[in-house]
């Protein structure tokens, strides 16, 4: 097969060469490129930031959802999305420009969340990411997000880091995180049941760990106490046992900081065990309108959560010009989603959030919409509860913080109480947990 | 009667066997030159997303090639690859990040750290035989996500963790993705090389005799478990290598990445491509690159159902893989040019 030694040697010899060559060629041609030039805004203002993406009359704007794995039920709130900028285009627009949305499935798994966000701001031209789902898909995407500088806004996760990190400025949250929801929670619990006893189930990640910590720091120097803490992984099949071995603490209250599929295990189990009745508080990404339908609700004591947004469920709200828009766009551009579900509202608020901070822009730019999500000065937004507004500031990259409480009710949510308002009655969250 | 024949097996690649009389194609190494030159240019050429689409490419393409090692050279089963590619992904995330090592010092540690530990495992695994084998690998595969996220400390968990990009050094002037991309173009075309000089050796040689008939093997002097076990460990290297690569395109690490689907999928992919060719393993990559993102428009299940398909049509209409249909569309075109 092989030539004699002499020849094989020249013939090496000759390739190397070719490569050097080769090599030679190409090297000087380096860093131009014939094909993906950004857009820049030349003159005016504004000269220098980046306008990819916008024109007089579009904004093209990408969103990451999980569409099918584990968190599919998150999917939801691309309907939600979806629904209100039809709502909007059909009015003409924001300030005359059209919303394109693009949406792409990551099923819930960071790296590929990354990959669809390269396709979304490389391939697809963005000119801005709304929404990733998730803390891990979200803190997977915000580095690429900062190298690029693509504004990554109004992310679907209420991880604290998110309004705490400035090594990520172009990253920033929406709903209220959940140290925010944790003091809520004990907030409620200080005035109600002052010498509470408290199991917590937690889901072994950033966003239980976040919750839980939040929890605990909150009821500190207070006669309410964690007597007992079980954890799961995501991908255990159930929480049965966890859920044992809380029962043997006999605590008042059963802190459920948990995704849809174990809450609604938890439930279950709580509602089987007979000796075991505590109050059982249940975390609002939890909260979906197929888990609340599993519920034996003669079999658990009190079921407490928190929310911030109006609930189309709500016959409270059956009358409410805003939520009425909503079921009549979900049925037009989203007929597929369900009106009652919060995550399909969660969408068409965060959406709406989205539209005000574009129109707040003062330069048509990325660097104009990044300033624009973090001066926003109680804005307010038609399907959040009344007394609830988006505010963000130097240091304040919390859009929501204020909660209520809800109980479940003969079927449906009923809010109880004040809003509360957890910076002025805790002071800003300060730590970022780890990463 | 020859030897493949006898033991049901399909022929070897054309110019493998004595007296083979079939075509081949008659300009490999212009086609290989004009291949490299394309590979050369493509990154000036094309936008940033293709770039790092052909990167991913090549990526696996290295995963694969490594994979061949195992299935097509060795004729046996590995179900456990995406373990190896989490061991790289990982050494380089951490060693980057935490460590704070350099880039250059990161792969031949990977590459170091895959190989000992595929001779770790290969050293009981490959006294095994067939299914056996399989199994085994398939607990490695099955187990290595877990013990991540139980060593949230150092890996993160199944957070998952960022890794650091390397950057395009200034002199070159090149944009980081183009940086990225002839870096992992240089890694593929060493592991080509040492893949091929590896086949052409003496161990090679034993690996084929081996593989057609291990008694025959044996007989001859071959010590089969020892030939076994370090093209094993050859094999986990080069996807340890492809593992690191993978974490310095992606830039973020999570166990959700490696999981057992991709162990069956890298496999499916070598298999489709071909198992037993050099292109193999590049055909296969595109497949595992291109099926997926290119199925996802047809809707929700679209990419699993397409993916099976084709690997279905693949096994019953070409055995040999994508390269066998290359190469026998290749022969076709040289017997045609040959009458003329």
């Amino acid at each position: 097969m092989r030539g004699t030694g002499a020849q094989a040697a020249r013939r090496t010899r000759a390739r190397a060469l070719a490569a050097a060559a080769a090599l030679a060629l190409v090297l000087p041609l380096g860093g131009c490129r014939l094909a993906g030039q950004d857009g820049v805004v030349r003159t005016g203002p504004c000269a220098g930031q980046q306008s990819t993406g916008i024109t007089r009359d579009a904004v093209k704007v990408g969103g990451v959802y999980p569409l099918s794995g584990p968190a599919s039920a998150y999917g939801a709130i691309a309907a939600g999305v979806r629904a209100y900028f039809g709502y909007v285009n059909a009015g003409g627009g924001v300030d005359g420009r059209r919303i394109e949305f693009v949406v792409r499935d990551d099923g819930y798994q960071p790296a590929r969340a990354v990959e669809e966000v390269r396709r979304l701001v490389e391939l697809d031209e963005v000119f801005a990411v709304f929404q990733t789902v998730g803390t891990p898909s979200t803190a997977a995407v915000r580095d690429y997000a900062a190298r690029r500088r693509v504004p990554q806004v109004f992310v679907a996760t209420g991880a604290s880091r998110w309004g705490t990190d400035t090594a990520h400025p172009w990253t920033i949250g929406y709903q209220p995180s959940y140290v925010a929801e944790a003091r809520v929670y004990a907030q409620h619990l200080k005035e109600t049941a002052p010498q509470a006893t408290v199991a917590v189930l937690y889901q072994n990640d950033d966003f239980g760990r976040d919750l839980r910590d939040g929890f605990a720091d909150a009821v500190r120097d207070s006669g309410v106490r964690i007597v007992a803490e079980q954890s799961y992984e995501v991908t255990d099949p159930g929480v049965q046992g966890q859920l044992a071995n809380l029962a043997s603490s006999g605590a008042d209250v059963l802190l459920s900081v948990t995704t849809p599929k174990f809450a609604a295990q938890a439930f279950a189990v709580d509602a089987a065990v007979t000796s075991w009745n505590p109050v059982h508080i249940v975390n609002s990404v939890a909260v979906s309108p197929a888990v609340m339908a599993s519920v034996e609700a003669g079999k658990i004591r009190e079921i407490v959560s928190a929310v911030y947004q109006k609930n189309a469920a709500d016959p409270e709200w059956a009358d409410d010009p805003a939520v009425g828009a909503y079921r009549e766009s979900l049925l037009r551009y989203a007929p597929e989603a369900d009106p009652a579900s919060q995550q399909a509202m969660f969408g068409w608020t965060a959406a709406q959030a989205f539209v005000k901070a574009l129109q707040r822009m003062e330069c048509p730019t990325r660097e104009g919409l990044r300033a624009a999500v973090h001066r926003l000065d109680e804005v307010p937004v038609d399907t959040l509860l009344p007394g609830i507004t988006l505010s963000t500031g130097p240091g304040d990259g919390f859009p929501i913080e204020s909660m209520m409480l809800a109980r479940f009710e003969e079927g449906r949510w009923t809010s109880f109480g004040e809003v509360v308002d957890t910076r002025a009655v805790f002071g800003p969250v300060r730590t970022a947990s780890a990463g | 009667m020859n030897i493949a024949e006898q033991t049901g097996r399909r022929r070897l690649a054309v110019g493998r066997e004595a007296g083979d009389r079939r075509r081949v194609w008659p300009w490999p190494r212009v086609t290989l030159a004009a291949l490299a030159a394309v590979a050369c240019a493509a990154p000036f050429l094309l936008t940033p997303y293709r770039v790092f689409q052909l990167t991913m490419i090549l990526v696996y393409g290295i995963a694969l090639l490594g994979l061949n090692l195992v299935v097509g050279q060795s004729g046996q089963i590995s179900l456990g690859h995406g373990a190896f590619l989490a061991v790289g992904a990982y050494t380089s995330a951490v060693a980057t990040g935490p460590l704070g090592l350099p880039y250059p010092v990161v792969l031949p540690l990977s590459a170091l750290l895959s190989f000992g530990l595929g001779l770790a495992l290969g050293l009981p695994a490959l006294r095994l035989r067939g299914a056996y084998l399989a199994v085994v690998t398939l607990a490695i595969a099955v187990v290595v996500p877990p013990v991540i996220k139980r060593f949230g400390a150092v890996t993160g968990g199944s957070m998952g963790l960022s890794a650091s990009v390397p950057s395009a050094p200034p002199w070159s002037g090149l944009a980081d993705d183009q940086w990225l991309y002839l870096l992992v173009l240089a890694v593929a075309a060493a592991a080509l090389a040492a893949a091929r000089n590896l086949l052409a050796s003496r161990s090679g040689r034993a690996l084929a005799a081996i593989r057609e008939n291990p008694a025959a093997a044996e007989v001859l002097g071959v010590r089969i478990a020892a030939h076994r076990t370090l093209v094993f460990a050859w094999s986990a290297m080069y996807a340890g290598v492809a593992g690191t690569l993978y974490a310095w395109v992606v830039g973020f690490v999570s166990p959700d990445s490696f999981t057992v689907t991709l162990s069956i999928v890298l496999l499916a992919a070598a298999v489709v491509g071909g198992p037993d060719s050099p292109a193999g393993p590049l055909l296969g990559a595109v497949f595992l690159t291109f099926v997926p993102a290119a199925a996802q428009g047809a809707g929700d299940a679209a990419p699993g159902l397409v993916a099976g398909l084709v690997i279905v049509i693949v096994v019953c209409a070409a055995p040999a893989g994508l390269a066998g249909l290359l190469r026998m569309a290749a022969g076709a075109v040289a017997r045609r040019l040959g009458r003329e």
